[in-house]
């Protein structure tokens, strides 16, 4: 059973910062997938609900220096 | 370190403002006489400005990327030691601005997108078991709930209409502009508008599941996927901007020259290159987005943009495939009893002329009879189990030996003259029934196929699964090169296939559904069936709404995009050849560089914003009023 998380951020405007937070998040125990959508500034993170949260992984991202504006879960079949 | 850092991300202009300032007073205090203290100024001033740059160089080398800011920092750092802090200072100031000028412009490349996604429902009037409404927001709706929506509302919801009748507005899913009647039983998608009425709606998907939300991500998806050229300077840039290093630091060790090495650190940037080609990619899909067609990336846009076939298939995309039985041709005297046997057999079908024959039994108040199981033979039509019962085209008839007889015959010719296909029904091996049924061309379709052959689309197919007659018919009167007619799925696939191994680019333009192997194997696969989920599984392009004015549209922006993407490649390599050429004439400093470079990045994204305000392009929200007429006469 995994969990999906979006993450909408603050506006990205380099693509360097994309790789930075993609790395960070994929470095997180129990994220199986992240990708980030550079020009809607989205992360969607699929990952073990029991291992981590959604609100670990917008601490991630907040700590690399990134807004997180706002997040959403989504429990995949 | 991380807060400042924050905060410096999120207030690059107030950075670039400081620096600015303390520029002006050096100078200011440099013009005073009073050199000492312009030059410990201009020296704060480098050094602030070298920070935030340097802070972002370090974050992106934890990641192993060779960043832009890396290039800028050394330099910076550099003429901060040989003692020309005022270079520094420029360029830093320079940089920054740049880089605030920069996300403003981007941010109105990505507005074509935000006008769509600001359009999702973001909350619904959900009724609970007792009959109470309270708004919930759209994240927390959960299929099975029920939501309510009045005249002026936003249908939240993909779902069923449970209670009540309505006319809404479905142009962001289906492209039709007019108000359609929904009524109990009928499937409602999120998005839509509610002209009149009241409907209660059972929630299939809400969110992102919805149909609207699917398009929504697919756009988002798309303008991040690059086309071929745009990855190959990609993957260019992250050696390129290493090699800058070290060709600078070569240079440094050859001539001793640290002024010279740094400068061509600044000048080395490849600010507009690594820019270039994304964002005219970001602007030309979010424009198209905006006008109802949606492709699924770079690669999309590149490869249409470069075709040179078009194929189309006939039922649903050259006609509206909203089709009227138009003959009914009896030959053994039981027109009525043999056209409920027809329709009871048709009922399980989705083809549209199952639903054709359906609808006229219908109107009819034919009772209609048990039907036995069928079964299908692809391209030909249904059979069953004991061969007793054949619904289907002349070649099912042939292939089951059904004799055709001189008045079948006549009949089936009678059909075809009018460009109508026919279906055939015989029992125990007697043929029965001929019925003819008729389809409409697109008004627009002459104009739209016109319009592309001017544009040098050099070939234009049409492909079907009907018979020649009823194909040469509906061809006639439009451009179309040849006509391939009594074609299976298969050999769509295989006529697509003979086309591209002769060296044509081919895109296929089908209505999603029935041509899912066509539309995959095409270079280009046009989905022309409204934003339905199947067509946005199986296309590369969707045409929202389904009219040819949209496919020339989407054309035309797909060349439009993919030149704007040349020429700023063009633009890039020029600014670096130029900037390298004034170095070696030494006219170009540092400072002068990088205000170059900045220029270069606005001039790539101001030209990419053009394909916001494309409007060389056919005429596309509307029918003229003469098409309209055409239209109404054809359909009276």
């Amino acid at each position: 059973m995994m969990t999906m998380a979006i993450l909408k951020l603050d506006g990205l405007t380099c693509p360097s910062c994309m790789q930075k937070i993609e790395h960070a998040v994929a470095g997180v125990d129990g994220v199986q997938a992240v990708k980030v959508l550079f020009n809607a500034a989205k992360l969607k993170a699929k990952f073990d609900p029991h291992v981590t949260s959604a609100d670990a992984l917008s601490t991630v991202v907040s700590k690399l220096g990134y807004t997180v504006v706002g997040s959403k879960v989504k429990e995949l079949a | 370190m991380m807060r400042w850092q924050q905060y410096l991300n999120q207030h690059p202009g107030q950075a670039s403002l400081v620096l600015a300032g303390l520029i002006l007073v050096s100078w200011l205090v440099g013009w005073l006489r009073l050199p000492a203290v312009a030059l410990g100024v201009m020296y704060l001033a480098g050094v602030l400005g070298t920070i935030p740059i340097a802070l972002r160089a370090w974050s992106a080398l934890r990641m192993r990327t060779v960043s832009i800011e890396l290039l800028v920092t050394i330099a910076c750092v550099g003429a901060l030691a040989i003692g020309e802090p005022n270079e520094a200072a420029i360029v830093t100031f320079l940089f920054l601005f740049g880089n605030v000028l920069e996300a403003r412009t981007l941010a109105k490349t990505r507005s074509a997108v935000r006008a769509l996604t600001d359009m999702a429902p973001q909350q619904a009037a959900v009724v609970d078991a007792a009959g109470h409404v309270a708004a919930m927001d759209i994240d927390d709706i959960e299929p099975g709930m029920h939501v309510r929506v009045r005249p002026g509302d936003q249908v939240p919801v993909d779902g069923t209409v449970v209670e009540g009748t309505a006319r809404l507005v479905e142009a962001v899913i289906t492209g039709e502009a007019a108000p359609v009647a929904k009524t109990t039983g009928d499937q409602v998608y999120a998005g839509a508008t509610v002209d009149s009425g009241a409907l209660t709606i059972n929630t299939t998907a809400a969110g992102e599941d919805s149909t609207f939300g699917q398009i929504v991500a697919l756009v988002e998806d798309a303008q991040d996927a690059q086309a071929p050229v745009a990855r190959f300077i990609d993957r260019f840039a992250r050696y390129y901007t290493p090699a800058v290093m070290v060709i600078a630091l070569l240079v440094g060790l050859v001539t001793l020259d640290v002024r010279l090495a740094i400068t061509m650190l600044v000048l080395g940037c490849p600010g507009a290159l690594v820019i270039g080609a994304p964002v005219a990619n970001v602007a030309g899909i979010g424009r198209a987005a905006s006008q109802g067609i949606l492709f699924k990336g770079g690669a999309t846009t590149d490869a249409l943009a470069g075709v040179d076939t078009i194929m189309l298939d006939k039922t649903g995309t050259i006609t509206t495939g909203k089709m009227t039985l138009s003959h009914l041709h009896d030959f053994v005297g039981h027109a009525d009893a043999d056209l409920a046997l027809l329709a009871a057999i048709e009922a399980d079908s989705q083809h549209p002329l199952a639903q054709a024959i359906m609808r006229a039994a219908r109107e009819q108040h034919l009772p209609l009879p048990s039907a036995p199981a069928m079964t299908t033979v692809k391209g030909r039509g249904l059979v069953s189990a004991d061969g007793r019962y054949l619904v289907g085209n002349l070649r099912l008839m042939q292939s089951h030996q059904v004799p055709i007889t001189g008045d079948a015959q006549a009949g089936m010719n009678d059909i075809q003259r009018h460009g109508d296909s026919v279906v055939l029904l015989a029992v125990a091996g007697q043929l029965r029934l001929a019925v003819g049924i008729n389809d409409v061309v697109r008004p627009d379709a002459a104009a739209g196929l016109t319009a592309l052959k001017q544009r040098g689309i050099q070939h234009v197919v049409m492909l079907t699964g009907d018979n020649h007659a009823s194909a040469q018919h509906i061809a006639a009167g439009l451009p179309i090169d040849s006509v391939q007619a009594e074609l299976l799925p298969a050999d769509k696939l295989t006529v697509v296939r003979q086309a591209q191994a002769a060296g044509h680019k081919v895109a296929f333009v089908g209505d999603g559904i029935n041509d899912a192997p066509a539309l995959a194997t095409a270079d280009v696969g046009i989905g022309m069936g409204g934003g339905t989920a199947v067509a946005l599984d199986t296309a590369d392009v969707v045409l929202v709404r389904p009219t040819f004015a949209t496919l020339t549209q989407a054309v035309h922006l797909a060349r439009a995009t993919r030149s704007v993407t040349r020429q700023n490649i063009v633009i890039a390599v020029g600014t670096v050849a130029l900037l390298l050429l004034g170095l070696v004439l030494g006219v170009v400093q540092m400072a002068s560089g990088m205000l170059v470079h900045e220029a270069s990045i606005l001039v790539v994204i101001a030209n990419a914003l053009r394909l916001l305000h494309h409007q060389r392009g056919p005429k596309t929200t509307q029918l003229d009023q003469h098409q309209v007429n055409v239209a109404v006469t054809k359909v009276n």
